[in-house]
């Protein structure tokens, strides 16, 4: 299966939850987003955003899971928001449980998702963040299974 | 009343015995802060099976520095939420078993009212109503506490907890863990007006906090630092952990009394695992002789996560008639807004 790609640039933090409200909208159980980027470079505005996509009620503050690990939210579809930032290695991945989350049936959206691409399930959809400057930011969609490129195509698609 | 109180909502597993929910017999805290990973992380001790293993031996411990066997406990509180499934699930099932085969009440415990209560367990305690900054790794919230059980969320952070922007901070700079320590230690020999930091204020009525900025602005400030040529005015690493840190602490302060002031109470209380930070209770205990109100924190030990502080707001719950069922299960999500009201019994 060839790689499905689409890139974006956004100028703002409003612009970039923005896009993750168009992901979000696209979104069913099962879909694991996999976000890769520096500190800063705008991966939990972009969850925001799919929260929004995912209809999980706007009174819902959407915070980093980086201490928690885990935030689970309510909406079309659960939101299981992860983060693999403090986590020493895979094996504490797995005895956290974290694992899990991926076969729960809901969405996730996992943060310093490239620290062990092995443990993603093959239908994921990577979302590299790189920081341009002080405000903008570029986002690349990629994936090989075709339900990543059903949502790249979809997302080509609707300017 | 003797109350045990168990905490496996995060990293640690802990458990403390409180007598009527403010007299500690024993706080025990099995942390393995002192272990660092070769990057810089600590070992997070929030596997289910590390508190597997620890719960046992804790508890035990927590009664024999208590004096006191099982059977001299009169409940047990037990955090349910917030925090990881897994880890919660350990210390519920152990203290519903605990329970049941004591025959003693089993009191579902939110963590968050933990750390709000936390103040109680020193001698010298606030008179209600305060305003409370609970302030962690995982949280930044105000808190009008306006009795045991009776709490208004004025304010959170939208994204980063203070003490993740601590870490994350410590992170960039290439610092050990764990960063709020680190950089406080750093900023004692850096200038803190050196570098300005942005201060996210939101808007101006607002008391919700937002630390992503600074710590992407740190950030960025940090990459075109490393290249620049070494020479007199360039900031040192200590100039940016204190001009951070000073950030920080400013937005804290300026957010808690402003809180205060609109409910108009006559202390001020910090707590969580940023409380330690000496910058920050120097500048709230200015802020609060300009103001003339009483400024209180807990020590150290109790600011961070300890099955004391779960104690005493559950001997709290007991007073307001609240048992677990059978059924009770954990809340990785509890807002403070979902606990049942005081009744009126627990005043």
């Amino acid at each position: 299966m060839k790689e499905a790609r689409v890139r974006y640039r956004t100028y703002s933090d409003q612009e970039t939850i923005g896009l993750g409200r168009r992901v979000g909208a696209l979104l069913r159980g099962g879909d694991v987003l996999a976000l890769a980027g520096e500190l800063g470079s705008g991966k939990t505005w972009f969850t925001k955003g799919v929260a929004v996509g995912l209809e999980i009620p706007s009174d819902t503050i959407i915070t980093s899971p980086s201490f928690t690990l885990v935030n689970e939210y309510e909406g079309r579809w659960p939101l299981y928001h992860m983060d693999a930032y403090r986590l020493g290695s895979l094996s504490e991945f797995v005895s956290a449980g974290l694992e899990e989350y991926f076969y729960m049936g809901g969405v996730v959206v996992m943060e310093w998702a490239d620290r062990w691409p092995e443990i993603l399930p093959d239908l994921k959809l990577k979302v590299e963040f790189v920081i341009l400057d002080e405000f903008t930011r570029e986002i690349t969609f990629s994936g090989n299974h075709p339900r990543a490129g059903e949502i790249v195509e979809k997302l080509k698609k609707e300017p | 009343m003797n109350i045990l109180g168990i905490d496996t909502s995060c990293d640690d597993t802990s458990a403390g015995v409180v007598v009527d929910g403010r007299r500690v017999l024993s706080s025990v805290v099995h942390s393995q802060v002192e272990l660092h990973h070769p990057h810089g992380g600590v070992v997070p001790e929030l596997a289910s099976r590390e508190h597997l293993k620890n719960i046992l031996p804790v508890v035990q411990e927590a009664l024999s520095k208590a004096g006191l066997r099982m059977a001299d406990l009169d409940g047990i509180a037990v955090t349910v939420g917030p925090g990881l499934v897994g880890s919660l699930l350990v210390g519920l099932y152990y203290a519903k078993g605990l329970a049941y085969v004591r025959g003693i009440p089993l009191i579902p415990v939110n963590h968050l009212e933990g750390h709000i209560l936390s103040i109680f367990l020193e001698e010298e305690v606030p008179e209600f109503p305060f305003v409370a900054l609970t302030v962690s790794g995982g949280h930044t919230s105000i808190y009008h506490v306006k009795g045991y059980g009776d709490y208004d969320l004025m304010g959170q952070t939208l994204d980063d907890a203070a003490g993740e922007a601590f870490d994350k901070v410590a992170k960039i700079l290439g610092l050990g863990y764990p960063g709020g320590v680190v950089i406080e230690k750093l900023a004692l020999d850096g200038r803190k007006d050196r570098i300005d930091f942005p201060r996210a204020y939101l808007s101006k009525d607002s008391l919700d906090f937002s630390f992503s900025g600074i710590k992407t602005a740190v950030a960025l400030f940090v990459k075109a630092w490393r290249n620049e040529a070494a020479g007199n005015d360039k900031p040192t690493i200590a100039d940016i952990a204190a001009s951070f840190q000073e950030a920080v602490v400013d937005v804290l302060v300026r957010k808690l009394m402003i809180a205060r002031k609109r409910v108009g109470a006559r202390a001020i209380v910090v707590a969580g695992g940023v409380a330690c930070n000496r910058c920050l209770r120097a500048r709230l205990s200015e802020a609060a002789a300009q103001d003339a109100v009483e400024f209180f924190f807990p020590r150290p030990e109790y600011c961070t996560d300890n099955g004391a502080m779960i104690a005493a707001a559950g001997y709290h719950r007991l007073l307001n008639g609240e048992r677990a069922q059978p059924s009770l299960d954990v809340r990785a999500r509890y807002p403070i807004g979902d606990l049942l009201p005081p009744t009126g019994r627990g005043k």
